[in-house]
C-alpha cells in the first residue's frame, strides 16, 4: 500500500505529463488537421457529383487537384431558410472568418433554430447552363452526427447524386453508408418532390423500397442509422425549400 | 567477454521463453476463445474482414506498448489507484496515435476514428495490464502484447470471414483487394456482374448481425476444444 500522499503526487504528476503532451502535440498538429479537414470537406461536397466529373475516386485524389477541381467548378452561395442570399459580409457577422459556405460549422448551425440558421449551397457550373445544386445535410445517426450532401439537377428535384460521412457508426452496418461504394449510387435519379411539387424527400426503407421515386432499399442491420440518414435527408432538404422555390419559378 | 554482451542485451532476449508468449496467446491461451477477453469488440467489428485487419493492427499496436509502458511503471504504480493510470496509458497512447493520423494519414484516420472508442474500452488491452504487465519486465510484456492481440486479430479474422462471406457474399470488401466470390448481385451490392460461384446462393442476412458471431465463436471455441483437450478442465 502506498500512502495517499504518493498517490497524489503519482497521479498529479502522470497526468500533468500526459495533459502536457497531448497539447502540445494537439496545438502543433492542428494547422495540418484544419488544412486536411477542409480538404476533405471539399472532396465529400465533390463525390456527391463524382459521376459528372468524370471523376473514378475524388476521395483518393491529391490535395492540390482536389482544390483545384473545386476553385475552379464551385461557386458557393450562403442562404437562409427563407431563401435569402446572404452576402460574405452577413456571414462573416455570425461568426465564420472566411465567410464562404465552406466555412460554415454545420454542427452548429444543427443547433441553432431554423429561422437563424445558415445553409450552405454549392453550385456546379461544369456544364454552361445546367447548374447542379449541391446542399450539405446534417443529422445524428445511431452513435453520433452523420452528414451528406445531395446533389440536385437544374430542376432542383432530381437527385444526381449523393454523398455521406458519419462519425462513428458501427463499422460494417451503420458505416456502410460511408464505406459501401454502391450505396450512394442508388440514390441518383429520385426526386425530392412529388408530381403536384410536394416536398417529399428520400427515404431508406426497411426491408426494400416500393416506391421507386422516392425511396431507397435501406441496408440490413442498420436500421437506426438509415432511421438517421432518413430524418437527415427529411428534416436537412425541408431546410432549403424556400430557397428551392425562389430557383425553380 | 562474450558473455558480458549477452548478458548486456538479456533484456532483449527472445529465446523459448519468449516465443511461447507470443506462441501461446494464439491457441493455448488465446484472449477471446480462452480468456474470454475481448468479446464485445469481436461482436461488434466482424461482419467484414477488412474492418477487423484494421482493427487487429490498431489493438496491436495499443496492447503492445501499454503493456511496455505500465511495466516500466510497475513498481511506482500505486495499488489503490492502479486501474485509473492503466487507462490514461491507454488513453494517452490511443491519442497520441489518432493525432499523428490524423495529421499525417488523414484517410487511415477517417476510416480508424470509429475504433478509437473500441480499442479504450478494449477488455484485452486492461485485462493484460492486471494480469501480466503489472508482475513482469517490459520486454516480456510487450511481446505478451503482440501474442494477445495475435491471437484476438486471428479470431477476428476468421470470424469476419464467415460472416462476411456468407452473409454478403464478399471478402475484403472496402479494400483494394475485394473480391465477389458466391451469389448473384446482391441488392445490397448491386453493380457486381453475375460472374461469381454459386450464383444461386443468396446472402444470408442473419450473417450480417452480431448474434451470427456469437455463433461462429462458439463453433471456434468448440472444434478448437476438440482438437486441444488439455483445454477442456481449465475454464
Amino acid at each position: 500500500m502506498r500512502s495517499s500522499n504518493f498517490i497524489i503526487v503519482f497521479i498529479t504528476l502522470l497526468t500533468s505529463f500526459v495533459a502536457l503532451v497531448l497539447s502540445l502535440l494537439f496545438t502543433g498538429l492542428k494547422d495540418i488537421h484544419d488544412e486536411n479537414q477542409a480538404i476533405f470537406q471539399k472532396k465529400f461536397v465533390l463525390l456527391s457529383i463524382q459521376e459528372k466529373l468524370g471523376e473514378s475516386a475524388v476521395m483518393e485524389m491529391s490535395n492540390q487537384d482536389v482544390a483545384k477541381l473545386f476553385n475552379d467548378n464551385i461557386e458557393q452561395v450562403v442562404v437562409n431558410s427563407k431563401g435569402e442570399i446572404l452576402d460574405k459580409a452577413a456571414v462573416e457577422s455570425k461568426g465564420y472568418p472566411g465567410g464562404m459556405a465552406e466555412n460554415i460549422n454545420l454542427s452548429k448551425e444543427k443547433k441553432k433554430s431554423e429561422a437563424e440558421r445558415l445553409l450552405p449551397v454549392y453550385i456546379y457550373k461544369g456544364e454552361k447552363d445546367h447548374p447542379i445544386y449541391i446542399l450539405s445535410l446534417k443529422g445524428n445517426g445511431l452513435w453520433d452526427e452523420v452528414s451528406g450532401n445531395v446533389a440536385l439537377d437544374s430542376d432542383l428535384n432530381t437527385v444526381v447524386g449523393v454523398s455521406f460521412d458519419h462519425v462513428s457508426e458501427t463499422p460494417g452496418m451503420g458505416a456502410e453508408i460511408k464505406d459501401n461504394p454502391n450505396f450512394r449510387l442508388k440514390f441518383a435519379g429520385k426526386k425530392i418532390f412529388d408530381e403536384s411539387g410536394n416536398y417529399r424527400s428520400i427515404s431508406l426503407m426497411k426491408g426494400g423500397a416500393t416506391d421507386p421515386v422516392h425511396e431507397v432499399d435501406g441496408i440490413t442491420a442498420a436500421t437506426l442509422t438509415g432511421a438517421g440518414v432518413t430524418r437527415m435527408l427529411q428534416n436537412g432538404i425541408k431546410s432549403y425549400e424556400a430557397y428551392i422555390k425562389s430557383i425553380q419559378q | 567477454m562474450t558473455e558480458n554482451k549477452v548478458n548486456k542485451l538479456s533484456f532483449l532476449a527472445f529465446g523459448k521463453k519468449e516465443r511461447r508468449l507470443i506462441t501461446e496467446p494464439i491457441n493455448d491461451n488465446n484472449p477471446i476463445t480462452v480468456q474470454i477477453l475481448g468479446v464485445c469488440s469481436a461482436l461488434a467489428v466482424t461482419s467484414m474482414m477488412w474492418p477487423s485487419i484494421v482493427m487487429s493492427v490498431a489493438v496491436l499496436f495499443v496492447v503492445a506498448f501499454s503493456n511496455f509502458f505500465t511495466s516500466l511503471l510497475r513498481k511506482y504504480i500505486p495499488s489503490q489507484v492502479r486501474m485509473i493510470v492503466q487507462l490514461v496509458i491507454i488513453a494517452f497512447l490511443v491519442t497520441v496515435v489518432e493525432l499523428f493520423l490524423k495529421a499525417y494519414s488523414f484517410p487511415v484516420w477517417k476510416q480508424l476514428s470509429v475504433f478509437i472508442g473500441l480499442i479504450i474500452t478494449n477488455c484485452i488491452v486492461m485485462g493484460r495490464l492486471e494480469a501480466y504487465a503489472m508482475a513482469n519486465t517490459p520486454w516480456k510484456s510487450f511481446l505478451d502484447g503482440i501474442g494477445n492481440s495475435l491471437g484476438y486479430g486471428v479470431i477476428l479474422v476468421v470470424i469476419s470471414f464467415f460472416r462476411e462471406i456468407l452473409g454478403k457474399g464478399t471478402l475484403m470488401a472496402g479494400s483494394p483487394l475485394e473480391v465477389k466470390l458466391i451469389g448473384k448481385s446482391s441488392e445490397f451490392l448491386i453493380n457486381t456482374a453475375d460472374t461469381s460461384w454459386l450464383s444461386w446462393y443468396s446472402n444470408n442476412n442473419l450473417m450480417v448481425l452480431p448474434v451470427a458471431a456469437m455463433f461462429i465463436l462458439a463453433i471456434i471455441i468448440w472444434i478448437q476444444r476438440s482438437v486441444n483437450r488439455k483445454l477442456i478442465n481449465i475454464s
